[in-house]
């Protein structure tokens, strides 16, 4: 039976955490992430879960504690933002690389600087090739659903890869909305036990973890890690219909938002979904064929499922709320364009830049860009293929 | 489609509780069957300097996740933020203002540039004093918020609040009874220009 | 169970392990560094008392040790770097050309 109740995206995954019990958490506080390890102190404290807290002193040393405590056999987690995600990016390519699967819930915000604590992707876009599986969430009801599928999908033997559960940081983390939430035995019965075949304190079985893999080997094992890349997409489709057999909330790589016959659409991550999806429904009550893809999963990257669900409209903008400074776009505008490429017949593409550094993002900026792709459509141009919009000037 | 959400902005400075205002009239929203967001605008954290929240309340979900330009209600915690914040900013004239003041709707009025709606005001100092002791004006606000706005009926509200002090306070149930009367007299003194 | 003797550099990447875990304790011992060896230790049974300070020293593992005596060298794994030359207190130990 679902439970009615109404919590910021924070206290949403906290609460997922709480009722999954993991058996370590390595936590260090940094905004906007903070209350996440905070609240869960609360359920420490309180004696309502078994997890081993390990206060530590950098962000480093808590993904640290993640890996030791994962290889040792422990299901591990951690939550972090912005350069605390940065000081983790060495160990994040280790986690990734010995295969192993820790939950990060990763409450974007962007980077320095100048100096900031607010919302863009700037953290996690910055970690998209580091190994790990990312999930995006629109609200706290899809942070805290993600957050419950992370680890069937990162713990199936055919993935064995950490996953990063990421939310828009305050928009989302410090938000109070309504959300449904999960029986506890019910999570419990959807996670369930974590029992790696392999891990260092099995003593009846002595593990090396880590090895140095010299150039006859690198090759085969960064290829082993790619293919359990690709061996994500099945679990993540298989989970996330397990979930909606249990909430009637199923999940896949993207929603597709009145997409079907759009002729133009955008195409976004994270809570500027939600408010696209108003500016959508907008736009159809005049009578405009608008549509959104909102993306979930960026690693792996649905590359042919995207470019099916997008190949037939006429033009689309794609939404990045990073600037990776390649004087051509976004990653999410060349992910997409790239996807694109080998579609026979595909839709003029434009890539904008948005909401850095908690720029906000209103029905009306979203109007803005449908109103640029109709020009788009009629004129066959496309124009400019690399924007920025909210900024003065 | 969804109809409009009740849209409400407040203004306070850091350390009086708009946020958790904010976030309580939320709560008692939600806790009336509403569909609710409540959400600050974050900046620096420093005490005394002016912040912003905002609740969408309706009876489907809302979706939009921007801040809010147009909110049918603002609420101002503090008289003070009057002469440096333009608080009735896209304010709607079929809505309301609601300011924490000694002063009546009319002596406000004119420091409100030109804001042509309802203008109501709530002296939630001397309110919280008398009932809680101390200056801790956002319970008396939040009222006055719920009594103008009409988002919540009051009956409801006050049978809510009572069940969540009784939650929030159990460890410490002297003070249940003063917030309950900052509540209740906040409603009955709210003054309507 | 994988085991590591059949990991090599022949493999395929669908035969290395998740990770490249290694699924047995002591695996260095398959892996002959012998083979490096340029110069070799000499060990004069009649001059060494006993006294095992070369076993520690030995990076390599490659004094055994039975019954509290140290025996011949492993020369499967002595790579012939002469520390146990050096820590010898009565040069029961020298180096000499291998092979010879």
């Amino acid at each position: 039976m679902a439970k009615r109740d109404r919590l910021s995206g924070n206290e949403a995954v906290a609460y997922a955490m709480r009722q999954i019990d993991p058996d370590v958490m390595g936590a260090f506080p940094i905004t906007p992430s903070t209350e996440i390890p905070q609240y869960f102190a609360q359920y420490v404290a309180d004696g309502l879960v078994h997890t081993e807290y390990v206060t530590v002193e950098s962000e480093h040393s808590s993904m640290s504690t993640c890996i030791g405590a994962e290889a040792a056999g422990a299901r591990a987690v951690t939550a972090t933002s912005s350069c605390g995600l940065a000081l983790m990016w060495e160990l994040l390519y280790v986690a990734a690389s010995y295969r192993l699967p820790v939950t990060l819930a990763c409450v974007n915000r962007a980077l320095t600087g100048p100096i900031n604590i607010n919302n863009d992707h700037s953290d996690s876009m910055g970690a998209r090739d580091t190994g790990w599986i990312q999930i995006y969430a629109e609200n706290n009801q899809e942070a805290y659903d993600n957050y419950l599928q992370a680890m069937p999908i990162g713990e199936n033997p055919a993935v064995r890869l950490p996953v990063m559960v990421c939310q828009d940081g305050f928009i989302t983390s410090h938000a109070v909305e309504n959300i449904e939430l999960c029986e506890d035995a019910e999570v419990k019965a959807f996670v369930g036990e974590y029992h790696p075949e392999h891990y260092l304190l099995k003593h009846e079985n002595p593990l090396a973890v880590g090895p140095y893999g010299i150039s006859p080997y690198y090759m085969e094992a960064k290829v082993g890690q790619a293919e359990a890349m690709k061996a994500a997409k099945q679990a993540i489709l298989d989970v996330g219909r397990r979930f909606g057999e249990m909430t009637g909330r199923s999940y896949g790589f993207f929603e597709a938002y009145r997409l079907e016959d759009a002729e133009l659409a955008v195409v976004l991550i994270g809570s500027s979904a939600g408010t696209a999806r108003a500016c959508v429904d907008a736009l159809r009550e005049q009578g405009r064929k608008a549509g959104m893809l909102k993306l979930r999963v960026f690693r792996p990257f649905p590359f042919e499922e995207i470019a099916a669900a997008l190949s037939h409209c006429k033009a689309i903008a794609i939404l990045d709320k990073c600037e990776s400074f390649s004087a051509a776009g976004g990653p999410l505008g060349a992910e997409v364009r790239a996807a694109l490429y080998g579609c026979k017949e595909r839709p003029i593409a434009v890539n904008y830049v948005y909401g850095l550094g908690g720029r906000d993002f209103r029905v009306e900026d979203c109007e803005t860009i449908f109103h640029a792709l109709e020009e788009c459509a009629a004129t066959g141009e496309t124009g400019a293929p690399y924007r920025h919009i909210g900024q003065r000037g | 489609m969804t109809e409009n959400p009740v849209e409400i902005r407040w203004h306070g400075r850091g350390g009086q509780g708009a946020k958790t205002a904010c976030l309580l009239l939320a709560d008692a929203a939600f806790s009336s069957g509403k569909y609710v967001q409540g959400f600050p605008e974050y900046g620096p954290e420093r005490m005394g300097a002016p912040v912003t929240a905002y609740n969408r309340i309706s009876d489907t979900r809302c979706t939009v996740h921007s801040n809010i330009y147009g909110p049918d209600y603002v609420i101002v915690v503090d008289e003070t933020l009057l002469a440096s914040v333009d608080v009735t900013h896209g304010l709607s004239e079929q809505g309301a203002i609601v300011v924490n003041t000694s002063r009546s709707p009319e002596e406000i009025r004119p420091l409100l540039n030109g804001y042509a709606g309802q203008v109501c005001t709530i002296d939630a100092r001397r309110i919280s004093e008398e009932t809680l002791g101390k200056n801790f004006p956002n319970t008396p606000m939040l009222a006055a918020a719920v009594k103008v706005s009409g988002v919540v009926a009051p009956e409801r509200f006050i049978a809510d609040m009572e069940a969540s002090f009784q939650h929030k306070f159990a460890h410490k149930p002297q003070v249940i009874a003063g917030n309950m009367d900052a509540l209740t007299k906040s409603m009955q003194e709210v003054r309507f220009g | 169970m994988k085991k590591a003797e059949n990991i090599h550099e022949t493999s395929v990447w669908q035969e290395l392990t998740p990770g490249c875990e290694i699924y047995e304790p002591g695996t260095a011992y398959q892996f002959s560094t012998g083979e490096w060896r340029t110069v070799t230790p000499a060990w004069n049974p009649d001059k060494c008392k006993q006294c095992l300070l070369c076993t520690p020293y030995c990076p390599d593992s490659a004094i055994p040790v039975r019954d509290g005596r140290r025996d011949d060298f492993d020369f499967d794994h002595c790579k012939g770097c002469g520390v146990c030359v050096k820590v010898c207190p009565f040069k029961a130990i020298r180096l000499g050309k291998e092979g010879a």
